[in-house]
């Protein structure tokens, strides 16, 4: 039986694998944004909170991930699902691109223009949300695409603690030797990988200020 | 207006001093009035404390010794959003936000005061016009897509969108190259005196100073050096003044030459 044969007999298994996997990333993601994003400002607006943050996130990212989903297991309440274990795991990888972005968009934006927008009476929260999250956009969404790439990778080891995705097939060929069921698993992590960097780098390219 | 409310002050610096929490200080005990209607320029090399002047009235920075005054209450007397709305500001070309197009820079202070969508537009139309933009033509580019001399144009009327009465501008004209330079003054001038405002304007440029004051406040190294109408500035012997005279006059002499 040759590959294409095989993803074709597969083809259901694969397709709930890949769902599996999308909803990992996905939920992940928009965790780590919601988290990410306000941490990114705050580090901007309390410079002395950037060492802590930035070095929590740096920790958790050096973290070898095989070992990271072992070290959540007993957590009480994380542990008791598998995908809830794993979206936690995978949203602390996501975080740091996601935060070291922001603050970089945002510290990026002109203080000439910050400062025309504070000599014209707005508020520091009006200058926030009308100058300086609109014109650090596309730096934050860059930090989103690098995350979603990377989340994409390490949702594979997700499997290693039951929570499903494309890693079951990689775990399960390797267990039975099976280049198949390897690339059954690996081909479609890629090709999800490749997507979302093009689909991400296109909306991040329209956002991009124009000077 | 009779001269009575002309002379009524509207800025007034106290003895107003500003030092950075280093210990540097910027400015040194300055005592100066800017009454309604006039245009009075802070002249001065960069570093004299012009531009950390020009901050103190909209408190972007707030003095460390003595006070400000505008409109007669102390700004930190002022809640600094109301302060500011009040004043319109101009500094160089890169303050306008390049992620809106040129109405929706002009409509900034309008929006922020809940403008109805109407009377904004037509305000819009009425500025740009009044700088001598075609709303038309312009309303809809964005700031990367004008020369420097029309993005200085819509921050003037940008500055001027909520029609405040007083008027602070940073080194407007710093970036235009001489031709425009002139083109925006002479208009700038006609400007002045249509719109009867309370200006303040930071330069260091002397012929610009004597172009655009009504008054010329010398600032060097942080403290007031003299306070000048145009023409006794000129015959002041402050030895700016004379270089600058002396420039003026070689340059006729070489138009005579020719």
């Amino acid at each position: 039986m040759n590959l294409a044969q095989f993803f074709v007999r597969h083809g259901d298994e694969i397709l709930q694998a890949t769902l599996e996997h999308i909803w990992l990333v996905g939920a992940a993601m928009l965790l780590a944004i919601a988290i990410g994003v306000p941490l990114g400002i705050l580090v901007t607006r309390r410079p002395w909170l950037s060492k802590p943050i930035l070095g929590t996130a740096n920790i958790a990212e050096t973290i070898p991930s095989l070992a990271l989903f072992g070290f959540l297991l007993p957590v009480p309440w994380l542990g008791d699902r598998s995908d809830r274990l794993a979206i936690v795991a995978l949203t602390l990888y996501a975080l740091l691109p996601i935060i070291r972005n922001t603050s970089a968009g945002i510290s990026g934006v002109d203080p000439a223009i910050r400062e025309a927008a504070r000599g014209m009476g707005m508020t520091p929260r009006q200058i926030l949300f009308r100058v300086e999250l609109p014109l650090s956009l596309s730096t934050v969404l860059a930090g989103v695409r690098v995350a979603t790439v990377l989340t994409i990778g390490v949702a594979t080891i997700a499997a290693a603690v039951g929570a499903g995705g494309l890693g079951e097939f990689i775990f399960r060929g390797l267990a039975m030797v099976n280049d198949q069921l390897i690339l059954a698993g690996a081909i479609p992590a890629a090709l999800l990988a490749l997507s979302a960097d093009f689909l991400l780098s296109v909306v991040e390219r329209r956002l991009r200020p124009a000077r | 207006m009779n001269p009575e409310t002309l002379r009524q002050p509207i800025i007034e610096f106290l003895n107003a001093s500003y030092r950075l929490p280093g210990g540097q200080v910027l400015l040194k005990n300055l005592n100066l009035t800017a009454t309604s209607g006039e245009t009075l320029v802070l002249l001065g090399r960069s570093g004299a404390g012009k531009t950390t002047a020009l901050k103190l009235i909209n408190r972007l920075l707030d003095p460390t010794n003595g006070e400000v005054r505008v409109d007669g209450r102390s700004t930190v007397d002022w809640d600094p959003i109301e302060l500011r709305r009040h004043i319109g500001y101009v500094i160089q070309e890169t303050g306008l936000f390049p992620h809106y197009t040129v109405e929706q820079n002009v409509a900034v202070v309008p929006r922020l005061e809940s403008w109805p969508a109407e009377r904004t537009r037509t305000r819009v139309a009425e500025l740009l016009a009044l700088v001598g933009l075609d709303p038309g033509g312009f309303a809809r580019r964005y700031p990367h897509e004008l020369s420097g001399g029309q993005r200085q144009r819509v921050g003037v009327a940008r500055a001027l969108a909520a029609d405040p009465p007083i008027l602070l501008m940073d080194e407007p004209f710093g970036a235009l190259d001489p031709l425009t330079r002139s083109e925006v003054h002479r208009e700038f001038q006609s400007l002045e005196q249509r719109l009867k405002k309370t200006i303040v304007i930071v330069t260091h440029d002397i012929g610009e100073a004597l172009l655009l004051g009504n008054r010329i406040a010398l600032l060097k190294s942080g403290e007031l050096a003299g306070i000048y109408s145009p023409k006794e500035f000129l015959r002041s012997g402050e030895p700016s003044a004379s270089e600058y005279v002396a420039r003026i006059r070689a340059l006729e002499s070489f138009e005579e030459s020719k």
